[in-house]
């Protein structure tokens, strides 16, 4: 299992165990995280799983992708290290990963 | 409950008794008669990608399955919104420039402009105001007497919210959902008895009364209107020299904010009453409200299509999509695909998974405000719920004719006394 930590925009952390391949959108739906929707059920259509890599994280888990980046655009909160967290496959390495969630979702 | 099943005194052929071919669903009398779920049951069994050659608008593809449309909405490279986004063409020399309508790089700065007014931090500011305006609907409703809910709620909430993100002037706020019918009931979205030339009228005075307000809000310091922001903003304020595309961005946010919200708080009225163990289990848990509010926007479908036209070739379903070719994507097919969702032609305020629905739209054109008519909605449902143990539905609804904006100009209801 990988442990990731989702921090909401409040502060407060909220742990999960997820398996390698789920990706980090699935790892929240599934533990029921709030704060991550995933309406479009990780398409990278929808925008409503943003997320905020925290920086020591960010070189693992890569830039956004051209499409992911076209629909970042629309959230009010975009920061250089914004992704979607559909987007986001984890693997081992990736164990331990925390992120940070915008105020609001698109 | 015979009272609330679909219009028999409008005739619309039998889906099931036509030839494929000659299947074409952007008649804007089968949404009227409510006999669309049928004609696209059948699409979706023998026909999900299906070519109508001959309609009032011309030859189109009509895409009915839940992820084929979720293919076609997120792959604008292919499928371009250029032009326009209806079924039917818009006539001649009026087929005004707006981000709705257009393509990467145009679209994104453009809607980025007005996107303040519906951001979540101004939504958390905006919820107390919704909730006194619902609170203030509800009270003054009769009692123990028959009204159209349609007309004293679905419609009163969601233009005072609306003369809200346009700050627009109070007293003459029941113009913006007279302006939006008259936008979004047309020839081109089926409705073979609109008024054109009422439409026509209207539209002038549309246009002078809002170019009026954009002078006042671009001498004044930008605010968080729709209007000041586009006024404001460098990606924007060509508008006012633009006179078509003022007029079409403008319409994109008001029948966006209006149509769509109204007919969601009619619907889910509806809803509750054609399934009454729903109704129960609401009133037993008040917390399924947000759930409830993405059943209702899943189940209403209140946009039924959006077009694309597309940009080059394309394979889909084993279908071969020529470039040019017009693309119809049915969001209200696509919420009922037995295939993606369990049961969906019930009304299931606990469903799982309730947000995973297409009424928003998916990719870079997908609805901006979203967030504002959940909010809506929410609120709304919440405030009924701590005042009337029911409302009941006690007519057949009158819905309305068109291919787009699927919703009722009339919904007889009585709250006991």
């Amino acid at each position: 299992m990988i442990k990731v930590t989702f921090i909401q925009h409040s502060g407060t952390p909220y742990e999960v165990a997820a398996t390698a391949g789920s990706s980090l959108m699935r790892a929240a739906v599934e533990n029921g995280v709030p704060g991550i929707d995933g309406d479009c059920g990780g398409a990278c259509a929808c925008a409503t799983c943003h997320v905020f890599i925290e920086p020591k994280w960010s070189a693992l888990t890569g830039p956004a992708g051209e499409a992911e980046f076209a629909m970042l655009g629309f959230s009010e909160y975009r920061q250089p290290t914004s992704r979607l967290a559909c987007q986001i496959n984890l693997t081992a390495a990736l164990d331990g990963l925390t992120v940070r969630l915008p105020e609001g979702q698109f | 409950m015979n009272h609330l099943t679909p219009s028999a005194t409008l005739t619309v052929e039998d889906p099931w008794a036509l030839p494929l071919d000659a299947i074409d669903p952007s008649e804007g009398r089968i949404f009227e008669a409510g006999r669309q779920h049928e004609y696209f049951r059948r699409l979706r069994q023998e026909d999900p990608v299906h070519y109508t050659a001959n309609s009032p608008f011309g030859p189109y593809w009509s895409i009915t399955k839940f992820n084929d449309i979720v293919e076609v909405d997120s792959n604008h490279a292919v499928f371009s919104s250029a032009g326009n986004i209806f079924i039917g063409d818009q006539p001649a020399g009026f087929a005004p420039p707006m981000f709705i309508t257009s393509d990467p790089p145009i679209h994104g700065p453009q809607r980025k402009a007005v996107a303040p007014a519906v951001a979540p931090q101004r939504l958390s500011e905006l919820e107390a105001l919704v909730r006194s305006r619902a609170v203030a609907i509800l009270e003054s409703l009769p009692r123990g007497e028959t009204f159209n809910w349609v007309q004293l709620v679905s419609k009163e909430l969601t233009t005072q919210m609306l003369a809200t993100l346009f700050d627009f002037p109070w007293e003459d706020r029941h113009l913006l959902p007279y302006w939006s019918d008259l936008t979004s009931t047309a020839d081109i979205v089926g409705a073979a008895t609109a008024d054109m030339a009422e439409r026509e009228r209207g539209m002038r005075e549309y246009l002078a009364y809002f170019t009026r307000l954009w002078h006042e809000r671009a001498a004044l310091p930008p605010k968080f209107d729709f209007i000041s922001l586009m006024a404001h903003n460098p990606a924007t304020k060509h508008y006012i020299d633009a006179p078509m595309a003022f007029l079409g961005n403008l319409s994109t946010l008001i029948v966006g904010g209006n149509d769509t919200t109204r007919n969601s708080i009619s619907g889910g009225l509806l809803a509750l009453n054609l399934f009454p163990a729903e109704y129960e289990k609401l009133i037993n848990n008040p917390a399924l409200v947000p759930n409830m509010v993405s059943e209702i926007i899943r189940w209403q479908s209140p946009v039924a299509h959006m077009r694309r036209t597309a940009l080059s070739d394309y394979e889909l379903g084993d279908k071969q999509i020529r470039k040019g070719d017009k693309v119809v994507m049915w969001y209200v097919s696509g919420n009922r695909d037995e295939t993606v969702i369990d049961r969906p032609d019930e009304f299931i305020i606990d469903r799982p998974n309730a947000r995973h629905h297409l009424s928003f739209g998916f990719g870079i054109h997908r609805c901006l405000g979203n967030r504002m008519g959940e909010l809506q909605l929410r609120v709304l449902w919440e405030e009924i719920l701590a005042r009337f143990p029911r409302i009941e539905v006690v007519g057949e609804p009158i819905r309305v004719e068109s291919n787009f904006a699927q919703g009722y100009s009339t919904l007889q209801v009585r709250i006991p006394a």
